[in-house]
């Protein structure tokens, strides 16, 4: 383009004038290596606008506020909590073969306890027997007294 | 069950659609949200704040023949909000801290100067002005479009643009002179 239009051009560019076309005209003479040294301004000014625009937007957009994800979290949180607290009580850290054997040595345990009780008991009985003979005994000599 | 089902299929579609009217003007979002911000972090949090509420006026927003001038309208409220109770938290930025990483390599050092300096010039401009340059200078839009945008009229936008684009380059002159002598 002529120096002479583009001058034209700058002046309507400065009062707001320009439509978006000669605009784009004028974008593309600045964006040239060399202009006039008294429009070296303008060349500043396009410049920059035009490297402004190659800025990019390069986040994410989530669609869901980030505390929506705290919200889960916190349920995902107290379930590992239940869920703990009922594998705590049971025993988990066991294999089946030494459950059962487990349960084998508790049968066995009881079994045994039993035996000594139903003998201690056969022993008691003999002991209480022999404490109603001792009563018999001291109620004679009691009621000797009396 | 299949209600369920059938309902978050309708949802997943809403949003592809969602996306499709919204994100071809993100990058537009986010570059007058920056220019308003100056911080390139606080610019991308504007960004995707927007986006959400974008989302969750999505049924408002058929109602709207031009979602793009609003998104623009609402990005504009929202950063001068951001900057408003910022000022009231006495937080001000110190604009000269921040450095634009954008401006990139020029054989011309000298003109690479100026063009950091028009960044600089336009940092100091009023908002409105500001708002106006960033619509009409970077993202080229009509001034019918940035009137509606701003709510003002199409004069009123041509009136302040003049002045901005007067104020720029009157500033580069001066510096340029005081450069030479």
């Amino acid at each position: 383009m002529e120096l002479a239009s583009i001058e034209k051009l700058i002046e309507k560019y400065e009062n707001a004038e320009t439509s978006l076309k000669e605009e784009a005209a004028l974008k593309t003479y600045f964006s040239e290596d060399i202009v006039a040294p008294h429009l070296e301004q303008y060349k500043a000014m396009f410049t920059y606008f035009q490297e402004s625009k190659e800025q990019r937007f390069t986040k994410t957009i989530p669609l869901r506020k980030k505390t929506s994800n705290m919200w889960w979290l916190s349920i995902a949180a107290s379930v590992a909590v239940i869920f703990s607290v009922y594998f705590m009580d049971s025993p988990s850290g066991l294999t089946a073969s030494e459950q059962e054997e487990a349960e084998m040595a508790l049968l066995e345990t009881q079994k045994a306890f039993q035996l000594i009780s139903q003998n201690l008991n056969k022993g008691g009985n003999v002991a209480i027997a022999g404490l109603s003979e001792f009563e018999k005994a001291q109620n004679k000599v009691f009621k000797l007294k009396k | 069950m299949p209600f369920r089902k059938h309902q978050k299929l309708n949802q997943t579609m809403k949003q592809a659609e969602f996306l499709n009217t919204v994100l071809p003007f993100k990058d537009k979002v986010f570059r007058l949200a920056k220019r308003l911000l100056v911080s390139t972090d606080e610019a991308e949090d504007a960004t995707q704040e927007l986006y959400l509420k974008l989302w969750k006026n999505k049924k408002k927003l058929s109602d709207y023949n031009n979602v793009e001038a609003f998104a623009m309208t609402m990005t504009k409220n929202y950063c001068l909000d951001q900057l408003k109770a910022k000022r009231s938290n006495n937080l001000t930025l110190v604009h000269s801290n921040y450095t634009d990483d954008n401006v990139s390599l020029q054989r011309d050092i000298e003109l690479k100067d100026s063009v950091a300096r028009v960044h600089e010039l336009i940092e100091e401009l009023p908002e409105k002005q500001k708002l106006i340059i960033q619509l009409r200078d970077v993202e080229n839009y009509e001034y019918k479009e940035i009137g509606k945008i701003l709510d003002l009229q199409p004069t009123a936008v041509r009136v302040a643009l003049s002045r901005a684009r007067k104020t720029i380059r009157e500033q580069l002159i001066k510096q340029h002179n005081y450069g030479i002598s």
